[in-house]
């Protein structure tokens, strides 16, 4: 299994990299950085964003894009939170958001596939959709006093004494390898790899394109939904500004782990690095403490230049190189004066 | 009668069809329940009405909305313009109101901005042959961080005249925001369908092989389209802050990009690129802004309007998709057929 | 590789029996038959225009035929989707690859049918499996790397391999060979004879004469959507096949001598000295005068193209000059080099040639427009220069305003070369420009050549057929990996000649 999860993109290699030298980087600035809390806290705050990157990946994969999921976080919060507060029983509330999710999400992948609608404006719409469903439910936030809900919400798993990570982490964590699984191993994911790299090859080959396609974002909204419950098991409450803006940043975590937008390129892993990258630049920044906490936005942002621009850097040179093992090839099998004639007789 | 259905024919041909059916579906709602929308009454040399509001509280839409057609048919996408109409906003009143720049200065500053951030867009999209959406991304994300940055996080507020003259002044009775908009229109239009520059950007978006290899600088292109929406974006971000006399860099121009989007998609502009229509942006600009005062009218909650966009525009682009055109032709052949066989 | 009904070499395995297909306004096949039989390579020849491509696409299931029957070992068969050809044996392979550059090559070959193990893709024996059948066919790869680590013949080849793995006797090969040069086709065809040999019915369509006789056993002829007959490849000869694909007595080209002696002016136009550019072109001069035309030839990746785009700008060179006129030029680009009177009608007309959505008039306009700067053209003039070229080289279209995208490849190929007549050359260069354009509107093209060079300008002529080179050329540079190798003249003109400095032998 480790074998399997060698990493052979170069630009996830890199943000591993990256990773690892702001972590030390921090080590060496900050006392106190260089600590398990610090590490088991990066999992714990970021925890749902590790779902929501792993689940617009797929969608990223074959090509497209889902930008309802930033509101569809906010919409789960103000579902469970109206619901509870109506006094339902919590796992059954548990449930029908997940269900909503899968709905939600299977919506927009028909409307896509169907229609031949532009992902970018379906899931735009849906964007919209989510939001404003939330006002449609309440313009307030909505306090959480479940508590059952609550409960769940207090589950820590005790690694050493005063060192635990939350219910949210193990989520994560099994989500993680979910996906990493369902890329690698399933058919659904192969196929989502191969719409990524070549959509018209995909449907001559006679792959399930119409299916695979609808169900990338049937996953993407079932894994917001699992995102929005985990953001609203981290903070008690549901608001429609919940989660403003985090589809930029699952797309921007996706982007930094060495996805390529086009489609068809990146690991699983990458949007998990991409996550906890972001999520360590802005401990660095609380660690500062006297930087406002919008210099993590322009840390992250210039860190995706940088990857941006190492990442086009290596598609040229790898462009390159294979350029310079063609023409060596070439030169080996120069055809020989009768094998030439053969060809053209 | 057939002569109507020919002419029908032909204006549903027209990319900008949906966008107008759009609107006009709106104003006879408004027609039935609300005949008070067309009111246009003139008060104090000013004209006020719905149809007038529509009009000066779309304009720094349709400005910002037409740079985006431009980026769009070039097969880009600008998602910074948002952040960049909220740099725009601070970069012009904190000149305002920290360094004492008066209003027309501060304007040009905050226009400036505009341009670097096109500027900077255009290199990474021209230069470095960057994906579009990830490249503005970039700008999208530290758009925001600056302006807070700039502000220190504060929401500034001015009270300057001839500043707020930007976006509430009147000149022969219309709003300012409406005049600026109709001279931007202009602008664009000059610029892209009288000189060579439009069907360059057609040429650009459609082929950008082909159009190198045809002697077009493809990267001057994509330049210039960035510059320009970069600019509008400012434009459009000060209009809107100097309405409220304020800025926020948090919240100046927030989902922006997205009306804008919508606005050229609806104009029939192919988020494929290509052919551009300037005119259908204008109405697919107007068209959301009638639909927002509309509901404003009716008192309806302001934050459920975006559930309300959300259906209208998937509503809209699903009438211009083959599969239901197609659905539609044969419903009409079979009750031609139909027809026919009781004749 | 899949069971098959047991068939004997020349069974008919696929037969297809008075087939028509109307699309409204327009029967684009009538009445057409097609048998093709075991251990058999078929040739279908036709113009473009003559149903090739439609009978294909009836026969695998992407459009439903309006009648006739066809019938798979003797069953009836309607394939409604490829996906449906493909489950009933019949495969195919077309010209531009079908696969996943991003994915593995053992994953391209079983992609859809992995091997399955505990409800788990088992990656093991999916890559064990595609060793074993790609060795069965001569093709050592490695094939845990992505496609795209492998040059398009070898991914061509593998297109073939998936093919004949789900396949059970019909292989459809729809232009495998446009863009491999000649190694690269005896390889492919090597692998063609093994699965004929092994009894496959193969359908083989390409544009290349030589390699219809060089492979085919069998030949059907299609022209304007009807059946013009079978025969056998060795009882058909070549003239005799172009006159049945063209539908008149066909004056053989080589016997009209275009090439009468010129007297170009001494005057070099443009000069290349020392070019080079790492991993394309190695120390490359030429010099090309007014009224001369110089062919470049060699094979695909020779480093004729390269010529021709390091010359206009499109890349750029790392060392050596460009002179145009007398002035040197340090970095070409394709600006400068229309501002240069230099012209270039480059290889790949879809991809780097027409803008498929404006009309015919903005195509031609397009780089005289793009010359003359951000002032637009009148409209009226823009018309005027546009009936011009269409009168002149007789563009087939209603209207000026019509999409270029609608129009033929012929015409299409007719509304570039406009483009850059538009723009008033000096020196016109033309990289494949009679590619996979019918008959007729090649010799046009050549004739047109040849009047341009008469005219006064200079014309570098880059093709694969050198017949064509021979017709029309004043002087020919061989190009072989990367080099000038050799330069004919005069009397030296002779596709032999080329072919022997191609392969490393001396002109005589």
């Amino acid at each position: 299994m480790l074998a399997k999860l060698r990493i052979k993109n170069t630009a996830l290699a890199a943000a591993v990299g990256i990773f690892a030298i702001l972590f030390i980087a921090g080590s060496v600035m900050y006392p106190n950085f260089l600590s398990l809390r610090v590490l088991l806290n990066l999992l714990i705050n970021n925890a749902y964003m590790i779902v929501l990157a792993g689940g617009v990946c797929f969608t990223i994969l074959t090509g497209g894009i889902d930008l309802s999921i930033g509101a569809v976080v906010a919409m789960t919060s103000m579902i469970a939170a109206s619901l509870l507060r109506s006094g339902m029983n919590a796992y059954l509330v548990i449930a029908i958001c997940l269900l909503t999710g899968v709905v939600f999400g299977t919506v927009q992948g028909l409307l896509i596939q169907y229609f031949g609608l532009h992902p970018w404006i379906v899931t735009l719409a849906g964007m919209f959709f989510a939001r404003g469903a939330c006002y449609l439910i309440s313009v307030e936030a909505i306090p959480i006093k479940n508590q059952a809900f609550y409960n769940i919400s207090q589950f820590k798993l005790y690694l050493g004494p005063g060192r635990f990570i939350s219910l949210n982490v193990i989520v994560a964590l099994v989500f993680l390898a979910l996906c990493l699984y369902l890329a690698k191993f399933t058919k659904f994911g192969r196929t989502t790899y191969a719409l990524g790299g070549n959509r018209q090859s995909a449907l001559l080959m006679g792959l399930p394109v119409a299916r695979t396609k609808i169900l990338v974002y049937t996953f993407s909204g079932f894994s917001a939904t699992l995102s929005g419950l985990m953001f609203t098991l981290y903070t008690l409450s549901g608001y429609g500004l919940n989660a403003n803006g985090a589809e930029m940043d699952a797309i921007a975590a996706c982007v930094i782990g060495g996805v390529s937008l086009y489609g068809g390129i990146g690991s699983l892993f990458g949007p998990f690095i991409g996550v906890l990258v972001a999520g360590v630049i802005r401990t660095m920044v609380d660690f500062q403490g006297t930087l406002s906490s919008w210099w993590t936005k322009i840390f992250v942002g210039t860190l995706m230049l940088f990857c941006i621009v190492l990442q086009a850097v290596i598609v040229e040179r790898e462009k390159a190189r294979k350029a310079d093992a063609q023409q060596k090839k070439r030169k080996k099998k120069e055809p020989a004066p009768a094998e030439l004639a053969e060809a053209k007789s | 009668m057939n002569q109507v259905k020919q002419k029908l024919k032909g204006f549903m041909q027209h990319k900008e069809a949906w966008a107008v059916i759009g609107i006009l579906i709106v104003l006879l709602f408004n027609v039935f329940f609300s005949p008070k929308f067309f009111q246009i009454s003139f008060n104090n040399g000013h004209l006020y009405g719905s149809i007038i509001d529509v009009l000066n509280r779309g304009s720094s839409l349709v400005i910002v909305s037409l740079g985006m057609c431009l980026v769009i048919a070039t097969r880009g996408v600008d998602i910074s313009v948002g952040s960049v109409s909220a740099v725009g906003a601070m970069v012009a009143v904190f000149l305002l109101k920290s360094a004492g720049m008066a209003a027309a200065p501060a304007i040009l500053c905050g226009l400036l901005a505009g341009l670097a951030c096109g500027v900077w867009n255009g290199f990474l999209v021209a230069k470095l042959n960057i994906q579009p959406m990830i490249a503005t991304l970039i700008l999208m994300t530290v758009g925001r961080g600056i302006a807070q940055i700039i502000s220190g996080g504060q929401i500034l507020t001015i009270n300057s005249k001839a500043y707020a003259f930007l976006g509430r002044g009147y000149v022969f009775g219309i709003p300012f925001p409406t005049i600026i908009m109709i001279l931007v229109t202009l602008g664009v239009w000059l610029l892209t369908r009288k000189t060579s520059l439009g069907t360059s950007i057609e040429a650009v978006g459609i082929n950008e092989t082909s159009a190198r290899y045809a002697g077009i600088s493809t990267t001057q292109i994509l330049w210039i389209v960035y510059i320009i929406c970069g600019l509008l974006a400012a434009l459009s971000g000060m209009i809107e802050s100097a309405n409220v006399s304020s800025a926020d860099g948090n919240n100046n121009g927030l989902l922006l990009e997205l009306d804008a989007i919508l606005a050229v998609v609806l104009g029939g502009t192919s988020m494929d690129g290509g052919k551009f229509y300037l005119a259908g942006t204008v109405i697919g600009a107007l068209f959301i802004q009638t639909l927002t005062t509309t509901i404003y009218t009716f008192g309806v909650p302001a934050e459920t309007i975006m559930v309300v966009k959300a259906l209208v525009v998937i509503f809209v682009v699903l009438l211009s998709t083959d599969r239901v055109k197609n659905a539609f032709a044969k419903l009409t052949e079979r009750k031609k057929a139909g027809v026919e066989n009781a004749g | 590789m899949r069971e098959t009904p047991t068939v004997k070499k020349g069974d008919v395995v696929l037969s297809m029996r008075h087939i028509a297909k109307y699309f409204p306004g327009v029967k684009a096949l009538d009445d057409v038959q097609l048998d093709l039989r075991a251990g058999e390579v078929h040739a279908l020849m036709g113009e473009n225009g003559a149903g090739k491509s439609t009978l294909i696409k009836v026969m695998t299931g992407v459009y439903e035929r309006t009648s006739g029957t066809v019938t798979l070992h003797g069953q009836d068969i309607n394939p409604k989707t490829p996906q449906e050809a493909q489950d009933l044996g019949i495969s195919t392979v077309y010209q531009e690859v079908n696969l996943c550059p991003n994915l593995s090559v053992a994953e391209n070959v079983y992609i859809g049918r992995q091997p399955m193990r505990f409800g788990q893709i088992d990656w093991h024996r999916m890559n064990a499996d595609a060793v074993k059948l790609l060795e069965s066919l001569d093709i050592h790869v490695d094939v845990t790397k992505t496609l795209d680590s492998y040059s398009v013949s070898v991914q061509q080849m593998i297109a073939i391999a998936r093919a004949v793995d789900m396949s059970a006797g019909v292989l459809i090969l729809d232009e495998p060979t446009s863009s491999l040069d000649s190694n690269e086709v005896a390889q492919l065809f090597a692998i063609i004879r093994h699965l004929r040999d092994q009894n496959m019915a193969i359908l083989f369509v390409t544009h290349f004469m030589d390699q219809v006789y060089a492979i085919s056993d069998r030949i059907t002829v299609l022209r304007n959507g009807r059946y013009i007959g079978e025969y056998l490849a060795k009882d058909l000869p070549e003239l005799d096949l172009v006159t049945k694909m063209i539908g008149q007595k066909f004056v053989d080209a080589n016997t009209q001598a275009h090439r009468p002696s010129k007297d170009y002016s001494t005057v070099r136009f443009v000069r290349m000295e020392d070019i080079s550019k790492r991993g394309l072109v190695h120390d490359f001069s030429m010099a090309v005068r007014a009224g001369e035309v110089l062919g470049l030839a060699g094979l695909l990746g020779s480093g004729r193209t390269e010529v021709a785009e390091l010359l206009f700008g499109v890349t750029h060179f790392d060392d050596g000059v460009i002179y145009v006129g007398n002035d040197e030029v340090k970095r070409m680009n394709p600006r400068k080099a229309l501002a240069d009177q230099l012209g270039y009608c480059s290889e790949d007309r879809k991809v780097s040639g027409i803008v498929g959505d404006l009309s015919i008039r903005e195509n031609i306009m397009l780089s005289l427009q793009a010359k003359k700067g951000l002032r637009r053209i009148p409209l009226k003039k823009q018309q005027e220069v546009a009936q011009k070229y269409i009168d002149l080289l007789d563009i087939k279209t209603p209207s000026m305003e019509k999409k270029i995208g609608d129009l033929s490849g012929g015409n299409q190929q007719k509304v570039l070369l406009a483009r850059w007549l538009a723009t008033d050359p000096k020196l016109l260069i033309l990289d494949e420009p009679t590619r996979g354009i019918d008959i007729n509107t090649k010799r046009e093209i050549e004739n047109l050549i040849v009047k341009l060079s008469r005219q006064g300008m200079a014309i570098i002529f880059i093709s694969s057929e050198y017949e064509e080179m021979v017709r029309t050329c004043d002087r020919i540079i061989v190009l072989r990996d990367r080099h000038a190798v050799g330069e004919l003249t005069d009397n030296q003109i002779s596709q032999d000649n080329i072919m022997k400095v191609i392969a490393g032998g001396v002109a005589q």
